[in-house]
């Protein structure tokens, strides 16, 4: 055959010449068993697998949360990489929790001398907030980080991945449908991406399954090693069984009066979509909601975002015909995943990012999220604490709020001695434009921006004031909390969805 | 129809501060801080101080305020009044009431507190709870024994030990005391109060209680719990079907009148006096029982 | 009134304030607060616990307070039935609200 004798040769798109037997990898003609143990891919250890992805001083490297306070891989990887001597890393987590405060030693170390992530909790938040790194911690919500990730914006060198469950090839999952060994976590949602993106993905499991471990989150075709460790979590701190109804009469009130108003809203018809956030308030909505839906014989088309048992139940009962979940926050949750058709695990992008081509929060009705300051301009803190600290995470706050059409936020109105509505939040996470409704135990406030949402709960005969009357309020009962006080050193930015830059923390000032 | 609504009356132990800021948020028409049985022993002077504070110094808009006083023979009883009565709540629950003469000492009591402490005389409001075999048999002569009480009170948990028996499920064993009771109070012209529900996760026992009592003719119950406040309610408001029923009897009346007849019917029935009085309670409950707007504390 | 003994009056729950009342032989109050919110209302709290004993004619005493969030009126209350206890005094002396 004459090659150059094909018309237009020049033109053809991948094109490498002539085909020639010698230049292919040799077929491999192993039986399954055998071609299992002879992954490539599944390497002796973590150090080992470090070395081959060539991370070198200055990288960025990631990890996600879906094992939460359970986790071990983060600091076992962080350690390995320590002893390496690799330095000046960016850790670019999902999320960081209590359970990660021996960071605090590399990062005096200056192993990790920048940090991503959507949240910081326990020590290592309060060591931040005391000024420990001298380049403040980005904060971005799950949907600035996913468009970051995928604008290449926020590039991964190397992704550390935990999985309960993994074939040798990398095909991982949050649960197995093999055996009932190993840790859970359903829903790889937030790990799914950073594994799209990474330009070396590995999986870190403590449970190998044969191939193919079907379904999976994360495809064989994304991931370079997988490592087997003796523990990847502590089952307990990774998931509870199902996450209770709270039996807090205030959390009580509160999820009563927000399904009433969700109810009088115009979003509550047949085939509305929803989003409730794990606290104990916007949880209970969840069954005051299904008692509406029970009773009017309507029926919800999709339930969005963190799941748990409740959503779950509502789902098995026929009352949520689908659900998109990108964490699952409970076992029922996990479990359902696994075993529900219709049960669909989603990543952070598709969940929640500004850039990609469709959002699933952009098709919500409405969402019900919590809040620890929300100011008189509907602006909601969900990252420092009474004390000026850093204690919580963005998450999806502000991505649901600027996607759902109807945002209801669900905070009491004071805490201990604080007051949750307050002239100006001490760090704006979510901005007070994409709040329509706050709802407390001693009333309802409407966003002025939305007039006629105003008018049908008043119709409703609901608690509707204002939000300077809730502060009031507040203020009556408590006095007036003096300021917290801070330096001027900046030790967080907070970075809005679309990664612009929408406020920052402040090193806190003490005696 | 009384002026207030009663349907709730939420027990708020004296000695918790959390509970004592948060009374008012739950909805109840009543709020009845405890300075008796939820207090210890050791704590009754700290009890004390703290429900005086919050009486004179926190805001519970409109709810009615009642505070149970420890009995009078206990020797705690006269101190408490001396505190509570110039803090001014709107009424003074008395426990373990016998007999009418536990009431009017008591009474005898508040008078010169008002006295002393020039508070108008007759300004603080009583009620009295009944808790053994002994006073549901005096239920009638408590009930007519001061200008001051706005209702009587059935004590369950300290009466049925008197009967050497328990509480059940259906509540047979106060048939009595609860009948003894309404019709006391209902002949005086006052409130009839029903006792606590104590299994606070049971809702449907707690609902069929309270519909029962309802159905018995007590305008309402005291409750330990803020979760029982909106079943309690749920039971107290009229159905749709008897509301639209009571305001065809109403224009049936009206448009009577405006004939100049003294007899109006409906559906061919003739509409007598009881009718119209019922349909008018039930209209009234009605407009009360609506969502209240939020309150200025 | 004059402290004699240790009165001690609150609870560790949310909300509340433990307050301490110890005699003592030198001139003032000499307080220390321990609070959930001390940058928020430690100022305020140490006014009302001051103000409580001046109300009862305590000028001489150790106070140690530990609050959980206590509102005003529960600090002054506890104060006071700790200084009461401390004076070993139950002639409680109440005032009456005039207006209603």
């Amino acid at each position: 055959m004459e090659i150059k004798s094909i018309p237009h040769i020049n033109e053809i798109s991948a094109f490498h010449g002539e085909y020639n037997p010698e230049d292919c990898e040799k077929k491999s003609t192993m039986r399954f068993v055998e071609r299992q143990q002879q992954s490539r891919k599944v390497l002796p250890s973590i150090e080992e697998a470090i070395r081959r992805s060539g991370l070198k001083d200055g990288m960025t490297i990631s990890f996600h949360h879906h094992f939460r306070n359970g986790d071990y891989v983060v600091n076992m990887v962080v350690d390995a990489i320590a002893n390496m001597g690799i330095k000046n890393l960016t850790l670019a987590a999902s999320s960081l929790t209590d359970c990660h405060w021996p960071l605090i030693e590399h990062i005096k170390n200056g192993v990790i001398t920048h940090i991503e992530t959507s949240g910081l909790r326990g020590k290592l938040a309060e060591a931040v907030s005391r000024g420990l790194m001298d380049f403040p911690i980005i904060f971005r919500s799950h949907g600035g980080r996913a468009a970051a990730i995928e604008t290449g914006e926020l590039h991964i060198d190397v992704a550390f991945l935990g999985a309960p469950s993994c074939d040798p090839y990398g095909n991982a999952n949050g649960y197995n449908r093999d055996d009932e060994n190993g840790s859970c976590c359903g829903s790889l949602g937030y790990a799914k991406l950073d594994a799209q993106h990474a330009d070396t993905c590995i999986i870190i499991t403590d449970h190998l399954v044969n191939f193919p471990n079907a379904p999976f989150g994360i495809p064989e075709s994304r991931v370079d090693y997988v490592v087997v460790v003796d523990n990847i979590g502590d089952p307990k701190g990774i998931m509870s069984g199902a996450t209770r109804y709270t039996k807090n009469p205030k959390e009580l009130l509160i999820a009563r009066t927000a399904a009433n108003v969700i109810e009088a809203s115009g979003y509550f018809e047949d085939n509305f979509s929803m989003q409730m956030g794990s606290g104990g308030a916007s949880l209970a909505t969840a069954r005051f909601l299904r008692d509406k839906m029970l009773a009017k014989n309507i029926k919800c088309r999709f339930a969005l975002g963190g799941i748990t048992g409740q959503i779950v139940q509502m789902h098995e009962e026929g009352l949520v015909k689908k659900i998109l979940d990108v964490q699952s926050f409970d076992l029922i949750a996990a479990n359902s995943l696994k075993n529900n058709r219709f049960h669909q695990q989603i990543d952070a992008s598709y969940y929640a990012s500004y850039v990609n081509k469709g959002a699933a929060v952009n098709q919500l009705d409405f969402v019900i999220l919590s809040a620890l300051e929300i100011d008189v301009n509907f602006n909601v803190n969900v990252m420092t604490g009474s004390d000026g600290v850093i204690r919580g995470a963005v998450g999806g706050h502000p991505d649901t709020a600027a996607g759902a059409s109807l945002t209801v936020v669900t905070a009491p109105l004071l805490r201990g001695r604080i007051p949750t509505v307050c002239e100006k939040v001490n760090t704006i996470c979510t901005p007070g434009n994409t709040i329509d409704v706050l709802v407390t135990d001693q009333g309802v406030a409407v966003n002025p921006s939305r007039p006629e949402l105003k008018e049908r709960l008043e119709a409703a005969g609901l608690p509707v004031t204002t939000i300077e009357k809730l502060k009031e309020r507040a203020e009556k009962i408590v006095g007036k909390p003096e300021p917290i006080r801070y330096t001027d050193r900046i030790v967080g930015v907070l970075m809005y969805r679309n990664n612009t830059v929408i406020d920052v923390i402040r090193q806190i000032k003490e005696d | 129809m009384n002026e207030r609504l009663r349907r709730s009356m939420l027990f708020v132990p004296g000695n918790n501060p959390g509970m004592i800021r948060d009374a008012h948020i739950y909805g109840s028409d009543s709020i009845m801080f405890d300075l008796e049985d939820s207090v210890s022993i050791t704590e009754k002077d700290a009890a004390r101080f703290l429900v005086y504070k919050a009486l004179t110094t926190l805001h519970y808009g409109s709810k009615e305020l009642v505070v149970r006083i420890n009995d009078l023979s206990s020797g705690l009883g006269i101190a408490d009044l001396e505190a509570i009565v110039r803090a001014r709540p709107d009424v003074i629950r008395l426990p373990k009431t016998e007999n009418a003469q536990d009431v009017i000492d008591c009474e005898r009591e508040i008078e010169r507190i008002e006295r002393e402490a020039g508070i108008p005389i007759g300004s603080t409001g009583m009620m009295a709870a009944i808790e053994s075999a002994a006073g549901v048999l005096n239920a009638k002569e408590i009930a007519f024994s001061s200008k001051r009480l706005i209702g009587i009170a059935l004590g369950a948990e300290d009466y049925v030990t008197d009967l050497k028996t328990t509480r059940s499920p259906e509540g047979v064993e106060l048939m009595f005391a609860r009948g003894m009771i309404v019709n006391a109070a209902k002949a005086a012209g006052i409130m009839a109060l029903d006792t606590v529900y104590s299994d606070v996760n049971n809702e449907e026992g707690f609902i069929a209680e309270a519909t029962l009592i309802r159905r018995m003719g007590f305008d309402g119950k005291s409750i330990i719990n803020p979760r029982q406040v909106a079943p309690l309610h749920a039971v107290f408001t009229p159905s749709e079907k008897d509301l639209k029923k009571a305001m065809a009897i109403m224009e049936a009346i009206a448009e009577a009148n405006a004939r100049g007849s003294g007899v109006a019917s409906l559906n061919g029935k003739m509409i007598d006096k009881p009718v119209v009085a019922r349909a008018q309670y039930l209209l009234e409950l009605a407009e009360k029982s609506k969502t209240m707007p939020v309150e200025e504390v | 009134m004059k402290i004699i003994t240790t009165g001690v009056a609150g609870t560790m729950e949310s909300s509340d304030i433990i307050v301490r009342i110890e005699p003592k032989d030198t001139p003032g109050v000499e307080l220390t607060l321990e609070s959930d919110v001390m940058q928020q209302f430690g100022k305020q709290i140490e006014k009302v616990i001051r103000e409580t004993l001046t109300d009862l004619g305590i000028e001489d005493a150790f106070v140690n307070a530990v609050d959980k969030g206590a509102l005003d009126c529960t600090v002054a209350a506890r104060t006071m039935a700790a200084a009461y206890r401390a004076a070993e005094n139950t002639d409680y002396v109440w005032k009456e609200v005039t207006e209603k």
